[in-house]
């Protein structure tokens, strides 16, 4: 038997031809316009914050008086600088091991039927605007806080110890460590879920591999599926740093606000971001350019974390 | 077929000497949430000698192999029934402490699943799991592990770099190697070959050949000519139930139920 192959009569062109170069040409207009953008940025900061910039020089990094009054005008950013560091590397520290360990329950351990409440609760808590999370900081967290955390450990610190100087400020809940607290809750659900998703995606064959070879769970997550993710970890890791160093309203409402270098864990501090919120509606002059070049310090360290971030992963690619 | 044919058997399951039985299973079902996927298998695997399974896609061949070291209970819903019987001891039963007997019973499975980690890290990662072994130790076992695997030659210039880097069949048979670095006594192999190419099933398969003698192997395949290379019994399974089992010379040359016969010769599945 002969097979007759009925090819269908071919098209002068595709149909697709025509709109293909428009297709490029968008797709290319809108990664162009997203760098224009970036630059944009970069240089009205620059711009905008150059008369502090070169008035103090360097001091407006390492100064730690920041001082508004007109009649003598000092703008010495180390202590919002600083602020802005702290308070995100120690939300950082406190909410990964807790947002790992969230993670791993919900894809490890979860029995099945709390699988979605639990991962639903994480994307709601995500969900929440910042304003709210700073307002129940303020009104529910910071007096708690005061009252059965910063006041016993101050008067637990032997005088003149290091707990002392650690446990130094006013304990009125408010302070650095407070801000770090609420801080880490922010990003924590975020994270998370970023962690969730990437722990689905180890194939189920490697993980069975791992437990074959007669492995417990905690054997099997932290020598075989954690390494599998490390490098979509690390990027999670960064994108809650990079919220963390941003967040300006949760951390304004409980960080104390003062420009003053922070003592201590319980002192009185601000970041970056809070300063801009605090004092922006009132300044003029050279206090504005302060706040831009404020702005731009903070865009430099954003930078410097993803670039850091990227010099990580492609360590860990060689590895 | 002429009329006069013989009547064959539906179901047919050849003895074995008992006492040479390594796991023995008795009566399984075996259910995916409602779905019965095995039904009241009774199969002995021969301690160390190959036995391969076969049967066409979907008929329970893997879901066989992984109640043997009971890897379904990883999975809330998966459930087993009956016995298996490993030796003299019910694994099925509650209380059974699932990581001791992962460790005696290893498994490779269809694609390779190397470990993000180095050639000689995934050899060691088992074993350190289990023994404290010395640096030489623990070098000379890697070595060994790697060597009955035919692996041997290939890495042993490269064992800090990545197990990643290798190929899909230096990655399997590099699975194979750290299975046996554990010294199991029980390998499953599922589908070992079917993501590989003919050459490397060909050293995967000389692999399995060496390893045979010392190990009760159970190997799932769809290549019948590897069945038949390998293996000394062979179980035909259908529909989750286990039609024909019996040695494989005598199942590949004259099988006693029609349905083993059809597939063997090509004529289903």
């Amino acid at each position: 038997m002969s097979i007759v192959l009925n090819a269908p009569p071919r098209r002068g062109t595709p149909r697709g031809a025509t709109f293909e170069p428009v297709f490029e040409g968008l797709c290319f207009g809108a990664a162009t316009a997203l760098l224009v953008a970036l630059g944009g940025v970069l240089v009205s900061l620059a711009i905008g914050g150059w008369p502090a910039l070169s008035r103090f020089g360097l001091n407006f990094i390492t100064g730690v008086t920041w001082d508004p009054n007109p009649d003598h005008e000092v703008y010495g950013a180390a202590g919002p600088i600083v602020g802005t560091l702290i308070t995100s590397a120690a939300a950082l520290a406190m909410a990964l091991p807790v947002a790992g360990g969230v993670a791993f329950f919900l894809v490890e351990l979860c029995p099945t039927f709390l699988r979605r409440p639990i991962g639903t609760a994480v994307e709601l808590l995500a969900g929440i605007p910042s304003i709210v999370y700073g307002m129940w900081g303020l009104f529910v967290f910071a007096p708690f806080f005061a009252a059965h955390v910063e006041t016993p450990l101050m008067s637990a610190a032997p005088p003149g110890s290091f707990w002392e100087t650690l446990f130094s400020g006013i304990p009125n809940g408010s302070g650095m460590l407070a801000a770090s607290i609420i801080l880490a809750i922010m990003i924590l659900p975020f994270m998370a879920a970023t962690l969730r998703e990437l722990l689905n995606t180890v194939p189920p064959q490697v993980r069975e591999s791992a437990y074959g070879l007669g492995a417990t769970t905690a054997e099997v997550v932290l020598s075989v599926t954690l390494p599998y993710i490390r490098r979509g970890a690390i990027g999670a890791v960064m994108l809650g740093l990079g919220r963390a160093l941003g967040e300006t309203m949760a951390v304004t409402f409980i960080i104390g606000n003062s420009h003053a270098f922070p003592k201590g864990l319980f002192d009185s501090g601000s970041t970056i971001a809070s300063t801009i919120a605090n004092e922006f509606n009132e300044a003029s002059g050279l206090q504005s350019a302060a706040l831009i070049a404020l702005g731009l310090v903070l865009f430099v360290i954003t930078f410097t974390v993803l670039a850091l971030a990227r010099l990580l992963l492609r360590t860990q690619v060689r590895a | 077929m002429t009329l006069a044919a013989p009547v064959l058997p539906a179901v047919s399951i050849a003895d074995v000497d008992k006492s040479r039985v390594k796991i023995d299973v008795q009566h399984l079902d075996f259910y995916y949430g409602k779905s019965h996927a095995l039904k009241d298998i009774s199969i002995p695997f021969e301690a160390n000698a190959v036995t391969a399974l076969i049967g066409p896609s979907g008929c329970g061949k893997s879901t066989l192999l992984r109640t043997l070291n009971r890897m379904y209970a990883l999975y809330p819903g998966q459930k087993a029934t009956g016995h298996v019987i490993f030796d003299g001891e019910d694994i099925l039963r509650p209380g059974v402490n699932l990581s001791m007997l992962r460790a005696k019973i290893g498994m490779v499975f269809q694609k390779p699943t190397p470990f993000p980690m180095s050639i000689f890290d995934n050899v060691a990662f088992g074993v350190r799991l289990y023994e404290t072994l010395g640096r030489t130790q623990l070098a000379e076992r890697v070595e060994e592990s790697l060597r009955r695997a035919a692996l041997w030659d290939e890495v042993k210039d490269k064992l800090p770099t990545s197990g990643l880097g290798l190929s899909g069949g230096q990655q399997q048979r590099l699975c194979v190697a750290r299975c046996i670095a554990v010294r199991p006594e029980v390998l499953l192999l599922d589908e070992p070959t079917s993501a590989l190419d003919p050459i490397s099933s060909a050293k995967l398969e000389e692999t399995v050949t060496q390893l045979k003698n010392d190990y009760t192997i159970v190997i799932v395949t769809h290549n019948l000519g590897q069945a038949a290379r390998l293996s000394k019994y062979t179980g035909f399974m259908y529909l989750g139930e286990l039609v024909e089992f019996g040695e494989t010379a005598e199942m590949f040359t004259k099988p006693v139920t029609t349905r083993a016969s059809d597939y063997i010769t090509g004529r289903f599945g």
